[in-house]
Parts: C-alpha cells; structure tokens; sequence
C-alpha cells in the first residue's frame, strides 16, 4: 500500500470513528450508544490497520491459499464463510440448547441481559441468519463460480458483502441482548441496522448476478435459479416488512410503517416467506449442487427441476397469512393462505423427489459414504415438514396446534433436519476442496455426528409433537358441567418432562456439532487421523474356496 | 452442446447440458406427483368457491356456505350460552344463603366456580389454592378465615376485594408497625408469647404484658384473631406468613398486610356466586350460625 493511500484510509476511517463516537454520545438510549461505540471500535482497529499496513490476512494467506490469476476461482470469500457458518452454528445451537434449558428450568433466565425474551430472537437470529446466511453465502458463491465456470465478479465488492454481513450479525446480536428490537419476528433489528444490512443485500445480488452475468456455460444451472430467486425476494421482504419511521436519527427505537392486522399481515408475509425463500429455495439452491456432487450422478429430472421452482416460488410466497389462523385477519385472507399452503405441497415436494432420486444407481453410498447419509436424511427431513406444513395450516387442524409447540417442533425438523444436515453435509463436501485436503480428518466422526443430530432431532420434534398436542387438547378440553376443565398453568406444569427432553435432544445435536468443528479444525490443519475405512467387511480371496486334500471334520462325539 | 446421451444406471435420457460435472436426465413428472399436484388445486378451487375467498372492491366473496369465524364463534358461545342458560338463571335467582340446599345446583356452581378460579384466581391462590406462605396469598383449604368462610362472607370479599382503594365497602385494616417501639430483649420476649398461644414457646411476664398492651385489642387476649377486622388468628397452627421467629419478628417491626383485587365489575354476579361456592367447598367452608353470631359480617344483596 502507497504512502499517500495508507494515509487517504486511515483519514476515511478516522471520521468513520469519529462520526460513530459523536452518535455514541449523542445517543438517545443506550442500545444505540452501544451500538455505534462498536462502529467507532471498528473504525479504530481499520485505521491501526491501514496506518501499520498490517494486514491481518497476512499470515493467512498461505493457510488460506488465496487464488493467484484468472484461471483460479476466487475461493477467499468462501473459506472466510465456512469458518463463520461454523462459528455462528455453534453459538446458536448453544444459545437454543440454553433458552430450551430455561423453558424447563426457569430459575436459568438471568435479568436483565439473559432472559428468555432477548435469548430467543439471538437463538433464531443466529441459527437462521449467521449459521444459515453464511452457509448461503460461502455456498452461492462457491456454486456460481463452478457452474458459471469463471470468477466472482467485483472481488472486492464479495469481500465487502462477507464482512459488512457479519457486521450486521455482531450489531444483531448485541441489540437483542440489549434490549433493541421492534418486535417483529425473526426481523428484529432496528431501522439502521436494517438499512445496513440493505446495503450488504444488494452488494450481494450485484456480485451474484456480476458473475451470472459473465458464465461461460451457455444455461444458467438449476442451483442458480433458486439463489437468485433467494436473494431477490429475501431483498424484498426485509425492505418492504421492515418499512420504519426513526423516532430520532439517534436513537435505536423506530415505528413501523404498518399498524394493527396490516403490520401483523405484512410480517408474516414477510416471516413466513423467510421460511420459503431462506430456509427452503436458498437450501435447495446447495441441494442440487452437492448432492449429484457427492452422489457422483446426474440430476433426477430437469422439468420436474422446471416446473417445481416456478410452482414453488409462484405459490409460496402467498402462504402467509396461515400464521394468522382465527385471528383479526379477515376470513378471506386465511382462506387464501390456507389453499396456497395445500398447493404448495407437491412443488416442495418436488425438490425432495429430485434430491433423493439422483441417488438412483448410487443407493449403495447410503452404506459407505456418511456425507451422502446426512443428504439423504437432510432431504428426508425436508419432505416430512413440507408436508406437515401444509397440514398445520388446514385450518381445523390449525385451531388444535396454533400457539403450541407442536409448530416449535415442525419448525425444528426443518431446521434442524433439513437446513442444519444439509448445511454440515455441504461444509464436509466443501472443507477438503477449499483446503486442499485429501478428505476430512475423520469420516468416523462424519457418523457419529450423523448418528448424535438424527437422534436429537428425534428427540426434539418427538417431544414437541406430544407437548403440543398435549397443549392443544388440555387448553380446549370442557368437562360434562361445560366448563374448561385445565387452567393454562396446569398445561405448563404438564410440559416439564417434554421440556426436558427437548433440551436433552438440542444438547445431542450439539454434541454432534462439536464433533464436526474438531473435525474440520483438524483437516484444516493438515491431518488426517488413521482409521478403519466406512466399508463392508474385509473380503480374503484366499479364504473363500472349498477345503481339499484334507480329512474331513469328525464331530467329537 | 448439447450432448444427449443414455445415462447407463437409469437407462434415461440426458439433457444434453453439464455443469461442472453435472448432468441432468430427461425424466418425465412423476405421475402420482402430478396427479396430486392436481388435486391440490382442484381441492383449493372448489374450497376458495365454498369459503370467503376473494377480495373485491368494498367487501370479498362471502363462500356458496355463507361461514364466517365470527359467525362460528357467536353460534358455539351462544349454543354454551343456552346449555348453560339455565343454570345461570336459576343461579341468579336463588339467595346465596339457600344454595346449599339445592345440592344440584350447588354442583354445578362448584364446577363453574373451578373454572373460573382457573382463570382469574389461581395466579395467586395457586391452581390447588394452597397459597403462598412466602408471598401472603392465604391458602383456601384450611379452615382458617382472616375475615370470614361462610358463603356470604366469602362472596363479600370477592365483590370487595380486601384494602382497595376505589370501593369504600372494601375489607380494609391496618396493623401499626412496631419498628422501634421494642428492644431486642422486649422483642424475643414478645415473639416466645405469640409463639405459646400456639404452645410452640414458653411464655413470659414481659411478653405477656407487651401482648396484652399492644396486641391483644386486635388478635385477642388468647389470640383467637378478629374476623371483623381481618386480625389473623395466633393461636392455630396455621401461618399466613411463616411461624419462624425471624418471620414473626419481621411482621411485628414491619408488618405487610395483603390485598386483593375486588371483583365486582371484572366478573358478573353469577360467576362470583359459583366462585364463592367454589372456594367454600374447598374444605374449610362454614356455616351460617356464625354469621349470625358475627354482625360485623353484612349480607351483600346487590353484589
């Protein structure tokens, strides 16, 4: 770096932190005082960067092997978002399995900082949009380029998209413990953090469509149809629900744009479709890239690929308003919610079909290839909640689970079943390949962690099925008099063992987790740990012949 | 490009397209997959026809069955209205005194009386209203009343409430905080007298003589408590607030005295009469001979 450009750096970043330190003062609450005291921290470290030259990377760049010339893919982005999908997996995993803790234990919520109500929205928050958003990422980015056969475009503009997204997660998190939000699920962050995270979105879609835009390869692949579709409506979403007058440009708290059975209507258009276009087109985006990856064989059908992604992405995005089931939401707007979920079935079911499928004349690897198991289950997961979702939102079947944790238990077989095992199948794929490693450190660990997270995914959604049925059926239950028979105190009494085994399967899904970031942490250090290979028993030709030139066996008798 | 050929495991046809590798097959719908794609959507049209649906210019299709939620719900709360319509007439008629006698009914305000406690007591009482010791929320089993457990008496304290400050017909008292009023020794003496009207101490002279100068006007020479006032009865086993020395002396220094909320206007007057019945059935409910003997107690007409 050039004298004088060193010197332009640190000035920028000098009234970056300046600026920050006078909104810090100035601050009408403490949230917001936080928050910029952590932009003004962040100004700091860039200008003692810029000014020494240091470049923190430095020593990284080895280790991380960054691309040198346009005939390699620029994987720098992508190795930076596997160690954070990592890192932010195991953060909110610990946070769910401790807020699951505190359900059944409720001396465990510490005031005012870790209690229930700030530790959820850090649990979903981290688990959806840290784990999840940066597998998202790392994974788009690594897909794009192979399927596109050229580098990301605007590099600089990728790296800014990394690190300005986990700027938005640090200033996320820190807001809910500290008690900023504005109440809307899973959109929690107030105004500026929102306007953030708007910036980084479309700095994203530009470095996406950048290099779409410049793909060797005559067709978009089908993978990329579902990124795109991802990164387009999410943009939408989180723009129009988080739509926000600031009641001060320094102060954190805000008013939505929207009031009343509107605001409740927009938000869960916009939650549900988090659902849809986060957690379900985003994540079939990674399945139909690594699973005839790693199955080695091609895709099961390309119209069924057609025809799902339209009908998926055509009818998900009205399937809202089943979140508002027996509410102010007039009766037509939950009819419509409910007939589009029922629709919506087969298209979801669609990528299931194509995913399991592919693995036709490549069952085998189900025996000896632990990666291709967790595919398989991820996709097994995902075809059991896409048809539960449907189901919970037939409106008679919605009156007994609504406000139960039987929706608590269908949210988790998808996330955990199918976000979270796809998730760590494609890091197992991806870790090898952006390292330069001749396979994980342990393929034996891939099992367990397999074995510990079904498990504990049985567990959970097992648990929270009988809870919420149980809560359903004691709330609405009249005794011969007509009277109802439970009152909602007994019916939270009543949970205490299921809340316990929920936590005891959050713990295993953990575990299992651990044993991956070992994993990984060794293959990243180069080793390789001696095992018995995942096969069928040994075979020894010599043994498999008929005895000759001997007498035959007596029984001793 | 496009370079078709037969995929050898499936036997199909590929696309002709590869990406990095990976190859697409030419594999048709599946049929079953199809077909209830169809009947998905031929289930949601004919449903879209049959229930509100669609949102015109001022109002939405009201659906060929002409259902609303809130039509729904009015038709269950007014057909649970009219099982019950009865029962509350008949509940509104009878006097609250004469309702023992017609065992019928008094089941029946017993078992909406459970469910309304459910609702609106158990916060407090606990769900098996036994109470909090360590709170001061009485425990409604026994048959220990600070102001009261006849039927009457009951129903008045719900209408009431105790020590709120907008009814003027609220049970209302107050014990003097006697912080600084004894020394230490005065106050152990004290403490073991309160202690042996219950035969848990030994008493003394000076304790004696404290209780009888300070106490004994509200909680009675052999504390036997004062319904009239709400003064709690000492001479019983059981303690609304602990019977622990440093619990009693804490109440002596600086007592805290409850409240409860006054129920008339939150609840109507049938429900406070199955409430009322409800808690008297709990196991300490009295008779009216000692309402008689207990002018204090006034019989609430108009709850």
């Amino acid at each position: 770096m050039r004298a004088e450009t060193a010197l332009g750096r640190v000035g920028l970043w000098f009234l970056v932190m300046l600026a920050a330190m006078a909104a810090a003062l100035g601050a009408a609450d403490g949230g917001f005082a936080a928050h910029a005291w952590i932009i003004a921290l962040l100004g700091f470290v860039m200008i003692w960067m810029s000014a020494s030259r240091f470049d923190p990377m430095g020593k990284a760049q080895g280790f991380f092997s960054m691309p040198e010339g346009p005939s390699r893919y620029d994987d720098d982005v992508i190795r930076w978002g596997v160690i954070a999908t990592m890192f932010w997996g195991l953060a909110g995993l610990l946070a769910g399995v401790f807020i699951a803790a505190q359900l059944a234990f409720p001396q465990l919520n510490f005031e005012p900082y870790f209690n229930f109500g700030r530790l959820r929205p850090l649990h979903t928050s981290a688990v959806i949009f840290a784990f999840g958003g940066n597998a998202l990422l790392a994974t788009s980015f690594y897909v794009v380029q192979r399927t596109s056969r050229t580098q990301l475009a605007f590099p600089g503009l990728a790296r800014f998209v990394f690190w300005g997204y986990q700027l938005f997660i640090v200033l996320a998190a820190t807001g809910y413990l500290l008690g900023v939000t504005q109440s809307k699920e899973y959109a929690e962050p107030e105004w500026y953090v929102d306007l953030w995270l708007t910036i980084v979105w479309v700095a994203y879609f530009i470095v996406f469509v950048g290099t779409l835009a410049k793909r060797k390869e005559p067709h978009i692949y089908v993978a990329n149809w579902f990124y795109l579709a991802f990164i387009v409506t999410v943009a939408m979403l989180h723009i129009v629900n988080n739509l926000a007058m600031p009641v001060s440009l320094l102060g954190a708290k805000s008013y939505s744009a929207f009031a009343g059975v509107q605001d409740a209507l927009t938000q869960w258009w916009y939650g549900h479709n988090a659902v849809g276009f986060f957690l379900t087109a985003g994540f079939l985006a990674m399945m139909y890239y690594f699973v005839p990856k790693q199955a080695e064989r091609p895709v099961y059908s390309y119209r069924l690929s057609i025809i799902h992604f339209w009908s998926l992405i055509f009818l998900y995005i009205w399937a809202g308003p089943h979140h508002l089931h027996y509410t102010a939401l007039p009766d037509w707007a939950q009819t419509l919610g409910m007939v589009f979920s029922i629709m919506l079935w087969m298209p979801s079911w669609g990528g299931m079909i194509n995913g399991l499928m592919t693995l036709n004349g490549a069952w085998d690897k189900v025996r000896t290839d632990p990666i291709i198991r967790m595919m398989v289950m991820a996709l097994a997961f995902y075809g059991m909640s896409t048809f539960e979702g449907p189901m919970l939102s037939i409106k008679s079947v919605n009156s007994l689970s609504h406000y139960t944790d039987w929706t608590i238990g269908h949210v988790h077989s998808g996330a955990l079943g199918w976000n979270g095992l796809i998730t760590f199948a494609c890091v197992y794929f991806l870790v090898p390949r952006l390292w330069k490693r001749e396979r994980m450190y342990s393929l034996r660990m891939i099992n367990w962690h397999f074995w510990l997270a079904t498990i504990g995914i049985v567990f959970y959604a097992a648990s929270m099925w009988v809870a919420g049925i149980m809560q359903g059926l004691m709330w609405r239950e009249y005794g011969p008099d007509g009277y109802l028979v439970w009152s909602f105190a007994d019916s939270v009494s009543a949970m205490f063992p299921m809340y316990v085994m929920r936590a005891v399967g959050g713990l295993m899904y953990l575990g299992g987790a651990l044993i991956m970031s070992y994993n990984v942490w060794m293959t990243l250090a180069g080793k390789l740990r001696e095992e018995a290979p995942l096969r069928d028993a040994a075979y020894d030709p010599q043994a498999d012949r008929p005895i000759v030139n001997q007498p035959s066996a007596v029984p001793a008798e | 490009m496009a370079n078709k050929r037969i995929d050898e495991p499936t036997g199909t046809r590929t696309v002709g397209h590869e990406w990095d590798g990976i190859e697409e097959l030419d594999t048709p719908l599946p049929r079953w997959w199809l077909w209830t794609f169809y009947l998905t959507i031929v289930f949601s049209i004919g449903y879209v026809i049959a229930y509100p649906a669609w949102p015109m210019i001022d109002r939405a299709t009201a659906g060929v069955l002409g259902w609303s939620s809130r039509g729904q719900l009015a038709e269950e709360m007014s057909a649970a209205d009219q099982a019950r319509a009865t029962v509350r007439e008949q509940l509104a008629r009878i006097p609250l005194e004469r309702l023992p006698e017609d065992s019928d009914l008094m089941q029946q305000a017993v078992a909406g009386g459970a469910a309304a406690f459910r609702v609106n007591c158990v916060q407090c009482h606990g769900s098996g209203a036994a109470g909090s010791q360590e709170l001061g929320y009485p425990n409604l089993n026994d048959d220990d009343w600070l102001w009261g457990g006849d039927l009457k008496a009951i129903e008045y304290t719900l209408v009431h409430g105790i020590r709120q400050a907008d009814d003027d017909e609220t049970r209302t008292s107050v014990m003097p905080p006697f912080a600084g009023a004894f020394d230490n020794a005065q106050l152990d003496a004290l403490t073991d007298h309160v202690l042996s009207l219950s035969g848990k101490a030994d008493s003394n002279t000076v304790g004696a003589q404290l209780y009888a100068d300070n106490c004994a006007a509200c909680h009675g020479v052999r504390g036997e408590g004062d319904r009239a006032q709400g003064a709690p009865r000492l001479n019983d086993a059981i303690w609304l607030r602990g019977s622990g020395r440093d619990q009693i002396k804490r109440q002596i220094l600086n007592p805290r005295m409850g409240m409860m909320t006054k129920w008339e206007g939150r609840l109507d007057p049938v429900t406070i009469k199955m409430l009322s019945a409800y808690v008297h059935s709990l196991g300490g409910g009295e008779d009216f001979i000692e309402v008689a003997e207990d002018p204090e107690v006034e019989v609430d007409e108009q709850p």
